[in-house]
């Protein structure tokens, strides 16, 4: 159908994402969305009313060009369309999957003030599974060697990123990373039910294709110091570390046995396969309810983590209501269908255990909403009287993370805020440290994944402009 | 990543082995109190090490392990050129050092592998070192020697009285305070128990000092915070914060029952493991056959 000829009047309903069903998913981590067909992504991609003026581009944190990529689709030319995600967006397989569309690209759809917005995140992910499942990622023409030096520090969204925006350019990059493997939250943290690993490694393959090497077990600041890195002939540093310190509640009796941080249950599952014990040898503990304390994507990913490890009942204890939760609606909807109970409007006071400190319940408080405060939510006030106790043998505790300490304790010339964030240039993202630079959660505090991607990209630019603002390396001068 | 070379390994005793692993930027930085995380296959759990030894101009590190689950059981059938896939550290704060004069260092077990390290570093900055080693007997004794070569005496004991006097390393120690020695400070490590028996011990005597914790693990980084602990009424994440913290404060009942937690699990992985083998060493058994 030419363009011309689209009947943009009848405002079809928006293409639903078909799905596996609840009880068949909850006994496994497959993929929860399956995935539009081509007919259905043509289909849902004729929606788009074309904009002249499109809000929904504004809307997202690295201004794809939705209304191009979305004509793409609808006259056929897939690889354009997968081209022109990837003029803005490195991850957007992972992106289509996770990026919180609701509050961004999709609440500014013209189409939606009076029916569905347009479903973006959902062909974004299309068109970037269509580019995977039809050969590899071509590779992008990469200028000769620079001959400049770039150390990467943390394998997260912002640090591949940054990664592969700079090997493009050129540059040797060497990706430096705490954990036994990349990717950070999106390995450790994001269950495989809504970011297949498979998703994640073809992106890591690409960006190791780019000529980026990883270099893993190595915790900065302790196994190698910033000073140390430039030392070696590193010209410049990105630090993308991210939000990896969990918040725990402070409660009495948090160190019974049974209590985790959601970290500690998302990385044995996610990152060191507990779900498969024994063949793998991490263990979980087996429990029969598990109560899941926050409100956030951690809370919901622990909750559906814990369903699926045995069928057992999941309890979500969040002290706000149902508007306040801080997940992407879809999850939301997710957990509640796999059979997770929301206890809204109560927050934990107690984990009790028995006398060998084995937990063996939790107790809460009702909560009431009052006046809002600093974040403009109105803040949860504990009712007086209203205390219960839910009886449970494991509690996970998702209610955030900071930034880790460790590589800033060690860098004393990094000047951090009084979150433990990093202070930088945001046009920038310079530190206050000479050749310096990050982004990502390490900067935001606990934000996303396009956001961590977005401070990525504008760090990578400046480093590109910093080093070639520097005297050309011997290396290169010598060839 | 090809994994970090073993290039040299021995018994020191029963179910007790030592291996010198190639893993250069852990031996160029590691302090003494200091320990790894490692984990042997694509399949493995991250357990930490301390390291006992090392030797940076080679690149070297020395990790002593007992076999008591799966993966340390598993541990034991790597031997010289295996190859093991994750060595990451140092980790945890080196020991804070200072000159307390009279120093006394309690080993139970393996607990004598990280209190090595310490009680040479401990001589460097010119202490009158001690040492109490502990075990159950004779056969479980390790390190003897290497302390004997360090410190100013070292007093052995064993459970059954295989060697040394026959009694708890607490015995030893009120009675060595019995004979008139004041001891300045001390540092214990070993199994839980023994450290809480010692604790209280050094709290009657008077001793200030510190116990290096021996929690579960998992990334060692301060990350998900299964290595609670809770000194002096407050939550500590040891693999960050310790692992040595004042032994008059940590709660080491909470340890021992924290510690408990995965018994269950480890019954059945280390059950698996041996069904695993015997069907792997049946299967090679019959292919010969054939
Ligand atoms: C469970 C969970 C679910 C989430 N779901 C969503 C979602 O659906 N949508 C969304 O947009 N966002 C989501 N988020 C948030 C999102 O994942 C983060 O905002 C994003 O990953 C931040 O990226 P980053 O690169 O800054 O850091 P991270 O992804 O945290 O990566 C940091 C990396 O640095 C490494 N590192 C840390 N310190 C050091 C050091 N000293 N030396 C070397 N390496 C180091 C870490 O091991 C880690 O691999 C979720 C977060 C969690 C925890
Ligand atoms: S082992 Fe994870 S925080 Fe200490």
């Amino acid at each position: 159908m030419s363009e011309q000829k689209r009947n943009l009047k009848l405002h079809p309903p928006r293409v639903p994402m078909p799905e596996v069903a609840p009880e068949e998913r909850i006994k496994g981590f497959m993929e929860v969305p399956l995935g539009y067909t081509e007919e259905q992504a043509r289909l849902e991609a004729e929606r788009c009313l074309d904009c002249k003026n499109p809000k929904c581009v504004a809307g997202c944190p690295v201004n794809i060009d939705i209304p191009k990529f979305l004509k793409e689709i609808r006259e056929g030319r897939y690889e354009d369309a997968a081209r022109t995600l990837r003029e803005t967006n490195s991850l957007p397989a992972i992106c289509g999957r996770v990026c919180p569309q609701e509050e961004q690209c999709e609440a500014r759809c013209i189409e939606g003030i009076k029916h569905d917005p347009v479903a973006v995140g959902n062909l974004e992910r299309w068109v970037a599974d269509w580019e995977r499942e039809h050969g590899a990622i071509p590779l992008p023409e990469i200028p000769e060697p620079t001959g400049y030096k770039v150390a990467i520090v943390g394998s997260g969204p912002a640090g591949l990123t940054v990664a592969g925006d700079l090997a493009k350019l050129g540059h040797d990059v060497t990706v430096f990373e705490a954990l036994h493997r990349p990717a950070g939250v999106l390995a450790y943290g994001i269950p495989e039910f809504r970011l297949p690993r498979m998703i994640v490694n073809s992106e890591i393959d690409y960006i190791t294709r780019l000529g980026v090497k990883f270099v893993f077990n190595v915790v900065v600041g302790v196994t190698v110091t910033l000073d140390e890195l430039f030392a070696e002939g590193y010209h410049t540093i990105f630090i993308g570390t991210g939000a990896g310190l969990p918040k725990m509640m402070n409660v009495p009796g948090e160190n019974c046995v049974g209590v985790f941080s959601a970290n500690e249950f998302l990385t044995r599952v996610n990152l060191l396969g507990a779900s498969k014990f024994p063949e793998y040898d991490t263990p979980i503990l087996d429990s029969r309810h598990t109560v899941v304390v926050g409100g956030g994507n951690t809370a919901m990913d622990a909750a559906r983590i814990a369903k699926r490890l045995n069928g057992q009942k999941v309890s979500l204890v969040y002290r706000r209501s149902i508007d306040e939760l801080p997940a992407r609606k879809e999850e939301v909807h997710h957990a509640q269908a796999e059979g997770i109970e929301f206890n809204l409007l109560c927050n934990p006071t107690e984990v009790l255990g028995d006398e060998n400190h084995i937990i063996t319940g939790i107790r809460c408080v009702r909560m009431a909403l009052g006046e809002p405060d600093d974040s403009g939510r109105r803040r949860p006030e504990p009712i007086p009287g209203s205390e219960f106790v839910l009886d449970c043998d494991a509690v996970v505790v998702a209610i955030g993370n900071s930034p880790n300490p460790i590589l800033t304790k060690a860098t004393p010339d990094l000047e951090v805020t009084k979150w433990g964030t990093l202070k930088i240039d945001a046009d920038t993202g310079a530190t206050s440290k000479s050749g310096v630079y990050a982004g990502g959660d390490i900067v935001s505090g606990a934000a996303t994944v396009i956001l961590a991607m977005g401070a990525g990209r504008t760090a990578a630019a400046a480093m590109h402009r910093y080093m070639m603002g520097l005297p050309r390396p011997l290396r290169q001068m010598a060839s | 990543m090809d994994g970090y070379r073993i290039v040299r390994d021995r018994s020191l005793a029963e179910k007790i082995r030592e291996y010198w692993i190639e893993a250069p930027m852990v031996a160029k930085k590691h302090r003494a109190g200091q320990f790894v995380i490692i984990r042997l296959h694509e399949h493995g759990e991250r357990i930490p090490f301390t390291v006992v030894q090392t030797e940076a101009e080679k690149g070297l590190i020395r990790l002593i392990s007992q076999s008591v689950g799966k993966t340390t059981e598993e541990f034991t059938d790597y031997h010289t050129g295996d190859s093991i896939l994750d060595v990451v550290g140092p980790l945890g704060l080196a020991t804070h050092m200072e000159n307390w004069g009279e120093l006394v260092v309690v080993a139970g077990g393996v607990g004598a592998a990280p209190l090595l390290p310490i009680v040479k570093s401990a001589k460097g900055s010119g202490n009158q070192v001690h040492a109490i080693i502990g075990a159950r007997s004779k056969n479980l004794m390790i390190l003897e020697d290497e302390f004997r070569e360090v410190c100013d005496e070292v007093r052995v004991c064993t459970d059954d009285g295989s060697h040394g006097s026959k009694g708890l390393v607490t015995d030893v120690l009120r009675s060595w305070a019995a004979e008139g020695k004041k001891f300045a400070f001390g540092i214990t490590a070993g199994p839980v128990i023994m450290m809480k028996a010692t604790a209280e011990a050094m709290r009657d005597l008077s001793i200030p000092g510190l116990a290096s914790l021996n929690p579960i693990m998992v990334d060692g980084t301060g990350m998900c915070g299964a290595c609670r602990v809770t000194v002096h009424g407050k939550t500590r994440f040891a693999c960050v914060e310790g692992p040595e913290f004042d032994a008059l404060g940590v709660d080491f009942h909470e340890l021992i029952l924290r510690n408990r937690a995965y018994r269950k699990q480890e019954m059945e992985a280390l059950d698996h493991y041996h069904s695993e083998g015997c069907r792997l060493l049946k299967a090679a058994q019959e292919l010969a056959h054939v």
